[in-house]
């Protein structure tokens, strides 16, 4: 036992020393090449609503989608939704059980947090003035997961095309509901 | 074997050590003065509207990729959090400086520790100067 000491000494300090080190990453607050794509990506233009109806019809989708909201700002145009999830993946389990056959304990994704902040701002022409009932909506989304043995394994934003666009579709027919007040 | 002793021994000194300040000290904790923290934390903008800069902090948020926590025009706040292998959370005080301008205040977190850096701050401020097409003005 007393063999082991210096090591378990060594990767003390060194833990020590990795929590003192860290610091915040050197590009973390600079907009990156990609934010314009993300930007479009997350970003649609509704004419024919007014701010406060786009956003009552956002707080449906999200409703649909089974977040619950958060917050809200409607002088902002600011709604904050979250939801928790299993977060099970039938590949991972296939992996983990596959090493159980070894003998070998693997933890795998548990649960997760979904979070999404959706915010609206009137349309500006040209000028810079705002176009009557003409609003751009942009949501963003984020996500942490723990695995079975209650540690973070994934914490980050979600940037699948196909999911903003999902969104979306949703977004324009609980819009149509919402004007024709259905 | 004696210095494997002695590797232990200050290895609970170091224990003994951190553990004499109490960790409810971090409530009230700065590591820079005040006047030094609001010097790159802060900046005031030629404009007296606190909606629309309220307004493009929050894009500008959205394009640094935050996700909003919370948002509230009467007290002029903005909070937000950035979830990428790292977690920084950050909030935004507008309020009105004079009739002409708006004091843009930010201060943020990376992980369990307040960034005392100046350089993100700067990179928001470069960040949000874009969006606001209006200069970022020094304040002291």
């Amino acid at each position: 036992m007393w063999t082991r000491a210096p090591a378990i000494a060594v990767a003390a300090i060194a833990m020590l020393f990795a929590g003192g080190c860290a610091t915040i990453p050197e590009d973390a607050l600079v907009l990156s090449p990609e934010s314009m794509q993300l930007r479009q990506m997350q970003t649609r233009r509704i004419d024919g609503i007014s701010e406060k109806a786009l956003l009552t019809a956002a707080a449906g989708v999200v409703q649909d989608l089974g977040f619950n909201i958060d917050e809200s700002e409607t002088k902002l145009g600011v709604i904050v939704a979250s939801k928790d999830r299993s977060a099970f993946n039938a590949a991972q389990i296939a992996g983990a059980v596959a090493a159980a056959l070894f003998g070998v304990y693997t933890p795998v994704d548990k649960t997760q947090k979904i979070r999404a902040s959706i915010v609206t701002r009137p349309a500006l022409n040209s000028d810079g003035a705002p176009i009557p009932d003409s609003q751009l909506i942009r949501i963003t989304i984020q996500r942490i997961v723990w695995n079975t043995e209650n540690q973070v394994t994934r914490i980050e934003a979600i940037e699948e095309p196909l999911i903003y666009q999902e969104f979306f579709e949703r977004l324009s027919k609980s819009i149509f509901l919402e004007v024709q007040q259905i | 074997m004696r210095r494997n002793g002695r590797v232990l021994m200050a290895l609970l000194c170091l224990g003994v050590v951190g553990g004499c300040a109490p960790s409810t000290d971090a409530v009230l904790e700065t590591g820079k003065s005040a006047v030094a923290l609001r010097s790159f934390q802060q900046r005031a903008f030629d404009t007296a509207d606190v909606e629309k800069t309220l307004r493009t902090v929050i894009s500008t948020l959205q394009d640094l990729s935050f996700v909003i926590d919370k948002a509230d025009l009467d007290l002029g706040t903005v909070s937000a959090t950035k979830l990428s292998g790292y977690q920084v959370r950050m909030t935004v005080t507008v309020r009105p400086r004079g009739t002409t301008q708006v004091l843009v205040r930010a201060n943020a977190q990376y992980m369990d520790k307040a960034i005392e850096d100046p350089k993100p701050y700067q990179d928001f401020f470069v960040a949000l100067e874009k969006a606001m097409f209006l200069t970022a003005h020094q304040v002291d």
